[in-house]
């Protein structure tokens, strides 16, 4: 189809622009400003070019909770995407059970950060809570308040607790949209189990896994409350992931400029990874 | 390939139906003999595609055996039938190319390497899709990924049937007809067993050698095109064979009289005492228009011209009564309309009913 080329159509676009502006590059420029200056209050600052930058990208600290992250980021990944499609696999197609499945899918989500995070706090707690006593009763020797592989590990079991079903829901959905005449026709073809998942069901969920990967990518790579809530980034430093660091730089020590230095590395490297992952993506749908 | 034999075959959806009405397949006996093309012809909901799933053991049905040949497959799955089947919607494998995806029943079967790649370059040349073998099947035109879904089935040589469900829905119009005399050709060739269902009585009346008429879960006929157009074995297959359909009025036979629309007309046979409803059926290609006083009085209601023939709507005594004249021929003032006597089919409850004396063919 011929595209009409009409530039004066840009100008339906300034009220969005203005929007934007308000709610997001206003208040992303005072945190640019932040990194480019430094201030000891009463409103003076002076220009420090890119001081923040620097020091932010070679301090030992940034790098550690910087690599506390990414494996976060890939453990979460790496469980909950295929956990999310075998669950889904796994769900009735339709009819009562397939409702029930879905609600009891969708619960998860519907609890607030904090809240998942005070929840597991409790819940793990050694001395209290019924998953960490029971875990010390059947013999481990679990507190993720002392120890470093326990924190770790609870995090990454509340994260997967809280998300897979996001997971789940998408790939379900997915799945319903293939029509039944797919599983009829590989059933003529005397396809085997596996080649049904290979060769139907993953490329027709190919796009809502996109989405999913992305999705959690963002907010496990983003996360905060929960960790915050249930392990405030202990014992010692073990679960200091990246907001967790940034907030204490921040709010904590109130290094404005090296926070604000942060916040935009942050920033770029989120944006950068999806910029990837859409290109990528885009890519794919080309061919 | 296979003779296929349904033996007292029923289906109903419900776990345990009670009246007739509860079977989306009602009683059928029938035996598709090996490599013959038929045709399953009904409208939607008549219980073809059930009939079709029976036969591809995508579905196991309520009562009664299905032999291919001798051997029992009722309730063996679709893998263990040996059958191949066309969906409505073209069925592919998106990530796979189109040589890929012709070879996938193949390897699923275990068959060598070598093999599958000489049948699979065979199929590739009938089907005319040889120079886009390595193109990924996702990006094909809707008739191209329809010669797909055909090609899983034709690489497999020791097919029992190919089951056709309405495959030609998507098709474009002008794809259509070249891909169902291509169909016709392939049948010549390699004399597959073709069960092709649709509700399209053009696409059933040029591929088959015989038409099975469904209507509401029962085989109403099963016959070549030219007895479904001669002598319809029930109203709805006069009804939906031909175009526009079969004339049917309410009628009084008394011997070899039949006396309708307020005249009588002496028929070439006789009947014998008809209880129940009875019923004329005259093609609308049978009746001719004539000068007033000289045939039925009937009342036109308006005249389409579609080029090779005008249809003449008409009414004769209160029911629809349609004519169909040749290019050219002019509906004269005041018509009345006149049957050819040897083309009448007397139905009784809706069944045809076959006269017996002169001229029976």
């Amino acid at each position: 189809m011929e595209k009409t080329l009409n530039n004066k159509a840009w100008f339906m676009v300034l009220p969005v622009l203005f929007i934007v502006a308000l709610n997001a590059i206003v208040p992303l420029m005072t945190v640019v400003n932040y990194s480019v200056q430094e201030t000891f209050g009463n409103n003076v600052f002076f220009f420090e070019g890119t001081r923040w930058f620097s020091e932010v990208l070679a301090s030992g600290r940034f790098h550690a909770s910087l690599q506390r992250q990414l494996l976060l980021t890939a453990t979460i990944l790496v469980i909950e995407i295929p956990l999310g499609v075998a669950i889904a696999l796994t769900m009735p197609r339709r009819g009562f059970w397939a409702s029930v499945c879905l609600v009891l899918m969708a619960l998860p989500l519907l609890i607030p950060w904090n809240v998942v995070g005070a929840m597991w706090n409790i819940y793990a707690l050694p001395d209290i809570g019924l998953l960490g006593y029971g875990l010390n009763w059947l013999g481990f020797d679990y507190d993720y308040t002392q120890q470093p592989t326990a924190a770790w590990f609870t995090v990454v079991l509340m994260d997967v607790w809280h998300w897979t079903s996001l997971v789940v829901l998408l790939a379900y959905a997915g799945l319903r949209s293939i029509d039944d005449n797919y599983y009829r026709a590989a059933q003529i073809d005397g396809a085997s189990r596996w080649a049904v998942f290979r060769y139907i069901q993953l490329p027709k969920m190919k796009h809502v896994l996109t989405i999913a990967i992305l999705l959690r990518f963002m907010d496990s790579f983003m996360i905060y409350t929960e960790p915050f809530v249930l392990t405030g980034g202990g014992p010692g430093n073990a679960t200091t992931v990246l907001s967790i660091d940034l907030v204490k730089a921040a709010l904590g020590e109130f290094n404005l400029g090296i926070a604000a230095a942060m916040s935009i590395i942050y920033f770029l490297m989120t944006l950068l990874v999806c910029w990837l992952f859409y290109t990528i993506v885009m890519q794919g749908e080309k061919e | 390939m296979a003779r296929i034999t349904l033996d007292k075959l029923a289906h109903s959806y419900l776990a345990k139906p009670k009246t007739d009405a509860d079977f989306a397949l009602k009683e059928i006996d029938h035996v598709w003999e090996d490599g013959g093309a038929y045709a399953l012809l009904g409208p939607s909901g008549c219980g073809k595609t059930t009939l079709l799933n029976i036969i591809s053991g995508l579905l196991v049905p309520s009562l009664g055996t299905i032999r291919f040949d001798d051997r029992d497959v009722t309730r063996l799955a679709p893998e263990q039938r040996n059958i191949a089947q066309v969906f409505q919607f073209p069925v592919i494998y998106d990530t796979m190319t189109v040589a890929e995806n012709l070879a996938f029943p193949l390897a699923n079967r275990g068959v060598a390497r070598d093999e599958i790649k000489k049948r699979v370059g065979e199929a590739l040349a009938m089907l005319g899709l040889a120079g886009k073998a390595n193109r990924k099947a996702r990006g094909l035109t809707a008739d191209e990924k329809q010669k797909i879904s055909l090609g899983r089935g034709l690489v497999r040589y020791d097919v029992n049937a190919i089951l056709f469900d309405e495959p030609l829905t998507v098709i474009d119009p002008h794809m259509k007809w070249q891909l169902r005399t291509q169909l016709k050709a392939l049948h010549r060739r390699f004399g597959h067993t073709m069960i092709y269902v649709t509700h399209d009585q053009t696409e059933a009346l040029t591929f088959a050698d015989k038409v099975v008429v469904m209507y509401e879960g029962e085989v109403v006929q099963i016959g070549t095109p030219e007895e479904l157009f001669d002598q319809p074995a029930h109203t709805f297959v006069g009804y939906f064979i031909g175009s526009p359909g079969m004339n049917v009025l309410p009628c009084e036979v008394a011997g070899d009289r039949v006396r309708f629309g307020g005249r009588e007309i002496a028929l070439n046979r006789g009947y014998p005492a008809l209880a129940g409803r009875t019923e004329i059926g005259i093609r609308p290609e049978f009746v001719r228009l004539a000068s007033p006083g000289e045939g039925l009085p009937i009342v036109i209601s308006r005249v389409e011209d579609i080029g090779r023939f005008k249809i003449v709507r008409a009414r004769l005594d209160g029911h629809s009564f349609d004519a169909v004249l040749p290019e050219g021929a002019e509906v004269p003032e005041g018509a009345t309309a006149v049957v050819d006597p040897a083309r009448i089919n007397i139905y009784q409850d809706s069944h045809l009913v076959r006269g017996q004396g002169r001229g029976e063919a």
